[in-house]
């Protein structure tokens, strides 16, 4: 009995071992990106990391939550760089010293999306503002993502210019799913609900069902994302070398031409801009 | 205690007499063992008769140490029992308690606990005089009831008890199972252990007796040479008793 | 339904050409959960014959806190996990956030508590049988406690399975420490949750059931092992 209570115990060794050289194989050069679901979801970062790699030799292994989350795991140094979406809150984050400085890196566009007979009666509307107001006041059922992220802050500030309350109406015909962009545009074709979202994920979201896209192609619905180098001083073990590398990478003109380059269906996705070169 | 008793570190603790003094168990308002005195002497072989619920079953667990008296003692050689005495103690029950293993390993376990110096050798002699040398291999618990019993006999005889109790071994067995296991008890008697036996069988009291203790109601009726108490019991419980009748 | 279809064909598909990203999400979800259950039960198997059998005070606490710590939610563990390894947090420099440790810890914490309770149980049970053998032989409690264990082996194997079960089909914990990163720490649940966030249903669907193909074959293989067993009467 001891004789084999030994060799399950050198089998469980041998075991951990082998899992434990298995992950120190993946010891190469490598930060941890904190983004947002709306790049990863849109298969951007396989498109562009591969290419960073063989130029650096970098692996980037990219955490994807929301844009709230991502900066707070930022914050606990949880992450070398942060490609995120909501401006006021990465000059916030640079401000308190958590990150070194923030590039814009490119944009896109939200769009408000619904079902296609349209209850509310948004279509073509030229402004977002205008558009939420309706829905409320015909009480059209709008699912809200609820966590904080980029797409909830900039969904937030939109409802702010309205009269409408929607936190007085949370449960009714304001639903707040707290997930991602993905799992709440399940929710809205699932219960028939406007949503505000970005156009990558849109794009590249593959259970569209009866939805449809009513509201487009104004200023106030642009999306500007931003990158910044968790600072090291902050956070020693902020790996600055190879984050930096991927900074100076992301708004060089390599990297602003292969985020040009990836369109998935034929369309672009998003759009470069930055202004450091 | 030390996790292996070297079996030769034991010889110096003296077990016989077995003495029962003032010995009491009750449970809630029940007295199931009520002041019982006897003393066990180490030549004889004892077996303990009585009719069901007499006390036979819970005076063998108090004298073994598998329960603590609510009054009175348990002395071996006239000391208080300690668990050096109840080393070279063993029990045999009525249900053999087998490990989910083979037939070895069952012996195995308990020759591991006493270290014994050739274990190999001292396994294959166990399970020749029980007769099971040929299934050391197979799984203990789907030998036949009799072959189980003489499995437990065999693991008990591994502690090389200087007391060996048995509560109603061969209830369940059939009579070859009862003669080899009455055998080896004989033998084991013969090499110097003290048996105390509980019994229902008058047959096997008279097979096997030198003395018998009868019991009722949780106390000692009569403890007398076997020839006596066949013959001629004292009591009117151990007549009615040995008569087949019910007993009050 | 059309997805059901779908993902039937398309999960037929991905084992029949072995892809190779599946293959590395599978092997990952394995060795994560595997080498989580090993753990666990190294620490939970003698816990719960401690529980068991031990006589000690705060047993009966013990017993009351592992079993509550059952119902506890992957995402909490998660959170736990993820405070204790984060650069922020007292276990920052070992640098296990967002790598396949992190996750086996979460799991391990998440799976542990089950695998004592559940042990305690069954021990408890054989127990009550081998109680008066071992007081007869003056068995010593490290030596009760293992005969237990190894008598108890095949009904454990079990207690074993239901944390596998538990951890390769858990979500919420592995998806906060392991962050889901491509290639590293994506396992067959993150993915499936990755899938559906992207609106792949049938491709969710399909890597669902081969989630439960693997561990039918697992349930399978205990299956005839437990019935050997119960040939011996070793069960």
């Amino acid at each position: 009995m001891q004789q084999r209570c030994k060799v399950l115990a050198w089998i469980t060794v041998i075991w951990g071992l082998t899992s434990a050289m298995a992950v120190a194989e993946n010891s190469a050069p490598s930060i941890v990106l904190q983004s947002t679901t709306s790049t990863a979801n849109s298969g951007l970062y396989e498109h562009l990391l591969p290419q960073f790699y063989t130029e650096t030799g970098i692996r980037v292994h990219v955490v994807a939550v929301g844009t709230g989350q991502a900066i707070k795991n930022a914050q606990n140094g949880d992450g070398d760089v942060l490609l995120v979406h909501a401006q006021s809150a990465e000059e916030a984050f640079v401000e308190a010293g958590y990150g070194v400085a923030r590039f814009d890196v490119m944009y896109n566009d939200f769009v408000i999306v619904g079902p296609a007979d349209d209850p509310a009666g948004v279509t073509g509307l030229a402004d977002p503002v205008a558009a939420l107001q309706k829905i409320a006041d015909t009480g059209s059922v709008f699912a809200s993502r609820g966590d904080d992220s980029g797409t909830h802050k900039k969904e937030r500030s939109l409802w702010w210019a309205t009269r409408a309350q929607p936190d007085a109406a949370s449960g009714r015909w304001y639903r707040e799913t707290g997930s991602g962009m993905g799992a709440t545009l399940n929710v809205a074709v699932g219960m028939g609900a406007y949503t505000l979202t970005d156009r990558a994920t849109w794009i590249s979201f593959k259970n569209k069902g009866e939805h449809v896209i009513h509201v487009e192609g104004t200023q106030a619905l642009f999306n500007q994302y931003g990158v910044i180098l968790v600072n090291p001083e902050r956070h020693a073990r902020v790996k600055a070398a190879e984050g930096q590398a991927f900074v100076d990478w992301i708004v060089s003109d390599r990297g602003q031409q292969a985020i040009a380059d990836y369109r998935l269906d034929g369309q672009q996705l998003f759009f470069p801009n930055a202004t450091v070169k | 205690m030390s996790e292996r008793i070297a079996l030769s570190a034991l010889e110096d603790t003296p077990s016989l007499p077995l003495q029962a003094c003032e010995l009491s168990y009750v449970v809630g308002e029940r007295t199931l063992i009520n002041a019982v005195d006897l003393t066990l002497l180490p030549e004889v072989i004892t077996v303990l008769m009585g009719p069901n619920g007499a006390g036979k079953s819970v005076l063998l667990q108090l004298l073994h140490g598998l329960r603590v008296p609510t009054r009175g003692q348990v002395l071996c050689a006239g000391q208080p029992l300690t668990t050096a005495h109840r080393l070279r103690q063993a029990m045999l029950f009525q249900q053999p308690v087998l490990l989910r293993r083979s037939v070895a390993a069952n012996l195995d376990f308990v020759l591991k606990l006493r270290a014994p110096e050739d274990r190999h050798a001292e396994r294959n002699r166990l399970l020749g005089d029980v007769g099971l040398l040929d299934k050391a291999r197979q799984p203990a618990r789907r030998l036949s009831g009799g072959e189980q019993q003489r499995l437990a006999l065999a693991r008990v005889l591994a502690v090389r008890p200087r007391v060996l109790f048995l509560d109603e071994p061969t209830a369940n067995l059939d009579p070859a199972s009862t003669a080899l296991i009455e055998n080896v008890v004989r033998r084991v008697h013969q090499a110097g252990t003290k048996v105390v036996f509980v019994s229902h069988d008058a047959a096997q009291g008279q097979r096997l007796a030198d003395e018998v203790i009868f019991m009722n109601h949780g106390e000692v009726l009569e403890q007398t040479a076997a020839v006596h108490f066949f013959d001629a019991p004292t009591t009117r419980s151990a007549r009615d008793y040995l008569a087949g009748k019910l007993v009050f | 339904m059309q997805d059901f279809g779908d993902a039937f064909a398309l999960a037929g598909q991905l084992l029949v050409s072995f892809d190779p990203d599946l293959r590395e999400i599978v092997g990952l979800s394995l060795r994560v959960s595997v080498t989580s259950v090993l753990i666990a039960c190294l620490l939970g198997f003698p816990l719960g014959a401690l529980i068991a059998v031990g006589r000690f005070p705060g047993r009966g606490l013990l017993h009351v806190f592992v079993s509550a710590m059952m119902g506890l939610p992957p995402v909490v563990v998660g959170l736990m996990v993820y405070l204790m390894l984060s650069n922020a947090g007292p276990l920052g420099s070992l640098q296990w956030l967002y790598s396949p440790a992190a996750m086996m810890i979460a799991q391990t914490v998440l799976i542990t508590p089950i695998i004592a309770a559940l042990t305690a149980q069954v021990v408890a049970d054989l127990n009550r049988e081998y109680h008066a053998l071992f007081q007869s032989l003056c068995v010593p409690a490290h030596r009760r406690v293992a005969a237990l264990l190894w008598d108890a082996r095949f009904s454990l194997l079990t207690v074993a399975l239901a944390g596998f079960g538990r951890a390769v089909a858990e979500v919420g914990a592995v998806m906060i420490v392991g962050g889901n990163i491509a290639n590293l720490t994506r396992v067959m649940t993150t993915a499936i949750a990755l899938e559906t966030a992207k609106g792949e249903l049938g491709l969710a669907l399909a890597l669902g059931m081969v989630l439960m193909l693997i561990a039918f074959a697992i349930n399978a293989v205990l299956m005839v092992t437990r019935a050997r067993a119960v040939e011996r009467a070793y069960v």
